[in-house]
C-alpha cells in the first residue's frame, strides 16, 4: 500500500494541504509587504516589524501572555501531577472513576461554558477581574490535561519499584522524589508543554474573565481584528508562527527521545500516535 | 501511603471543588435568577415560549451540523489517503501543525483574504466572476469554521484507519467485492468509531463558536456560544445567559450520548 496513489488522489491531498497552509503563509508573506492592506504585495519591507518592536503596549501584552502561560502551566503541572498521584493511589474503583469523570468535565465543556461559569464564580467571590482571574482560569483548565498525560506513565511504572524502595528503607518523600517522579518525568513534561500551549491558545475563557485593564494576545488580536487589517499583527503572527514551530519541534524531539529510550529498554516498537 | 494520598488530594481536591463542581453548580443556580436578582423560572419560560431562542438554538444546531458534515466530507478521504503515503506520520504532523497556530491569527488571516479588495476577491475579479462580498456571509462563516475544524476530524479518523488491518480489505477484494462494496461494507463500518469521535470533537465546539461568528460571519449567524457571550458581556443578563448555557450543556450531553465514548479534549489525541 505504498505510494500508489492515483493522480486524482494526489491532487486531492495537495489541494487539502494548500488550503490548510494558505492563510498561514499569507499572513507571514504580507508581514513583509509595504502598504497597509493584505492585498497586492507592494514590495519588501521590515517596517511592520519595527512598528511591532516600538509598540510598548503590544510588547507588554506579549510579555503578560507569556508570563500567564508559564505560571499557569507550572502550577497546573504541580497540581495535576499531585492529582494523578492521588488517583493512582486510590484503590477503590468507583472512587477512582468518579474522580476521573470530574477531572474530564473541564476537558469536554465548551470554552464558552467554562468562561461564563468562571465569570460567575469570580464575581461571587469578589475576585477582581484581571491578571489573577486569568491566571486562575488558565491553571484550572490546564490541570485535567496534565492528569491525563501523567496518569498513564504512573500505570506503566513498575509498582514493585515502590515496594523495593520502601523495603530498602526509603521514606515516602524519598520514594516520591527518587523513584516515582523520575519514572513519570516524560509524562510531566508533556503535561507541562500541553498546559503551556493551552494557555497560549486560549481565547474564549480569557475573553470572559479578563476584565478591562488586562489583556492577553488573543484578546488583543480580537479587538484589533474588529477594526480591520493591521499589518503589525501580521508581523506578530509571523513571529508567533516561528515560536510555535520551535515549540512543536522541541516537543516532537522530546517525544522521539523518550520513545527511543523506551525502545532501547524494552525493545518494543515505539507507538507514536 | 494513606497520608501521602491525603496530601496529594489537598490541592487537586481543592481544584475539583472550586473550579469543576462550583462553576457548574453556579451556572445552573444563576439560570434561575432574573436580571434584577429575583429567583424565577422566567428565563426558562422565556427560552421555551419566546420562539426567538428556540429558533436561534435550531439555527445553531443546523449550522453545527453543516460544519460537521462538510468537515467529515473533506476529512474522511484525506485521512484515508494519508494512510496510503510513505512517511505518513510526518504528513499527519503537517496536518496537525495548523492547529497550533493561534485561532485568532488564522481567523485574522481570513479577514485579510476575504475582505473587499482582498486576495480572493481580486482573484475572482481576474477570472471574471467579479468582485463579490465575501466577508460577513454565511458561506464564509461555514468555510472558515470548517477550515478550523478539519484537523480535529482528520486525526481520529486517521487513527481508526491506521488500526484497520489490511487483511480485511484484501479478504473483501479476494471475495469479489467491488471497491465501493469494500468501502461501504468493510472499511467504513470498521472505522466508524473514529468518525464518531471526530463528529464529537467538531460538533460541540461548532455549537459554541462565538468569535468567528462575529469576525467572519458578521453576526448573521447567532450560535449558542454567541448568545451566551452577548448575554454575559454585552446585555449583562447573566440569568438568561446561564439558561442558554444550561441548554448548551444539555446539547453537549446529548451529542456525547449519541456518539458514544467520552470525548477527550481534541488535543489529547495527538499529545500521546
Amino acid at each position: 500500500m505504498q505510494n500508489k496513489l492515483s493522480g486524482w488522489s494526489r491532487a486531492y491531498l495537495i489541494i487539502v494541504f494548500i488550503i490548510l497552509y494558505t492563510p498561514i503563509l499569507f499572513l507571514v508573506l504580507y508581514s513583509f509587504s509595504k502598504g497597509n492592506t493584505m492585498s497586492n504585495f507592494h514590495g519588501f519591507t521590515m517596517a511592520h516589524y519595527q512598528t511591532l518592536f516600538n509598540d510598548p503596549r503590544l510588547l507588554q501584552i506579549v510579555l503578560d501572555t507569556l508570563i500567564i502561560a508559564l505560571l499557569s502551566s507550572l502550577c497546573a503541572t504541580v497540581v495535576g501531577t499531585a492529582g494523578a498521584l492521588g488517583i493512582y493511589e486510590t484503590r477503590h474503583r468507583s472512587v477512582r472513576q468518579t474522580v476521573l469523570s470530574l477531572n474530564n468535565i473541564l476537558m469536554v465543556s465548551p470554552d464558552v461554558i467554562i468562561g461564563a461559569s468562571f465569570l460567575i464564580f469570580f464575581t461571587m467571590l469578589g475576585i477582581r477581574l484581571g491578571f489573577i482571574s486569568v491566571l486562575l482560569s488558565h491553571i484550572a483548565f490546564s490541570i485535567p490535561i496534565v492528569v491525563l498525560l501523567v496518569l498513564p506513565k504512573l500505570n506503566e511504572m513498575n509498582a514493585s519499584m515502590i515496594d523495593a524502595a520502601a523495603d530498602l528503607g526509603a521514606n515516602p518523600w524519598q520514594t516520591l522524589t527518587r523513584v516515582i517522579l523520575p519514572a513519570i518525568m516524560p509524562g510531566i513534561f508533556s503535561g507541562f508543554f500541553m498546559a503551556f500551549t493551552y494557555s497560549l491558545d486560549d481565547f474564549a475563557v480569557t475573553f470572559f474573565v479578563t476584565g478591562n485593564g488586562f489583556s492577553t494576545l488573543s484578546v488583543e488580536i480580537y479587538s484589533r481584528a474588529r477594526q480591520g487589517v493591521d499589518l503589525e499583527i501580521n508581523a506578530l503572527s509571523a513571529l508567533w508562527f516561528l515560536v510555535s514551530l520551535l515549540l512543536i519541534a522541541g516537543y516532537y524531539f522530546l517525544n522521539q527521545y523518550n520513545q527511543g529510550r523506551k525502545t532501547k529498554r524494552r525493545e518494543v516498537g515505539a507507538i507514536i500516535k | 501511603m494513606k497520608q501521602s494520598k491525603a496530601f496529594y488530594y489537598i490541592p487537586y481536591g481543592l481544584w475539583i471543588g472550586l473550579f469543576v463542581i462550583a462553576p457548574v453548580v453556579l451556572i445552573v443556580y444563576q439560570s434561575f435568577f432574573s436580571v434584577s436578582g429575583h429567583f424565577t423560572l422566567g428565563n426558562y419560560a422565556n427560552y421555551f415560549h419566546s420562539g426567538v431562542y428556540l429558533k436561534m438554538t435550531f439555527n445553531s444546531v443546523w449550522y453545527a451540523f453543516l460544519i460537521t458534515a462538510l468537515t467529515l466530507l473533506i476529512s474522511y478521504p484525506t485521512a484515508y489517503l494519508l494512510n496510503q503515503l510513505r512517511h505518513k506520520q510526518l504528513w499527519l504532523l503537517l496536518i496537525i501543525l495548523p492547529t497550533w497556530i493561534n485561532l485568532l491569527l488564522k481567523t485574522y488571516a481570513f479577514i485579510g483574504l476575504l475582505s473587499r479588495g482582498g486576495s480572493v476577491d481580486n482573484f475572482l475579479s481576474i477570472v471574471g466572476i467579479g468582485p463579490k462580498q465575501l466577508l460577513f456571509t454565511d458561506a464564509s462563516f461555514l468555510f472558515v469554521a470548517t477550515y478550523i475544524e478539519i484537523p480535529f476530524m482528520i486525526l481520529p479518523i486517521y487513527n481508526a484507519i491506521a488500526e484497520l488491518s489490511p487483511s480485511y480489505v484484501n479478504a473483501s477484494r479476494d471475495l469479489g467485492a467491488s471497491s465501493w462494496q469494500t468501502f461501504s461494507r468493510v472499511i467504513f463500518p470498521l472505522t466508524l468509531d473514529g468518525v464518531k469521535s471526530g463528529v464529537q470533537a467538531v460538533f460541540i465546539p461548532s455549537l459554541s463558536l462565538f468569535m468567528i461568528t462575529r469576525l467572519i460571519g458578521g453576526n448573521r449567524v447567532i450560535t449558542l456560544g454567541t448568545a451566551i457571550e452577548q448575554h454575559f458581556l454585552v446585555t449583562q443578563n447573566w440569568g438568561m445567559g446561564s439558561t442558554i448555557g444550561v441548554v448548551l450543556i444539555v446539547a453537549m450531553l446529548i451529542t456525547m450520548l449519541l456518539t458514544g465514548e467520552r470525548r477527550k479534549k481534541r488535543r489529547t489525541n495527538h499529545a500521546k
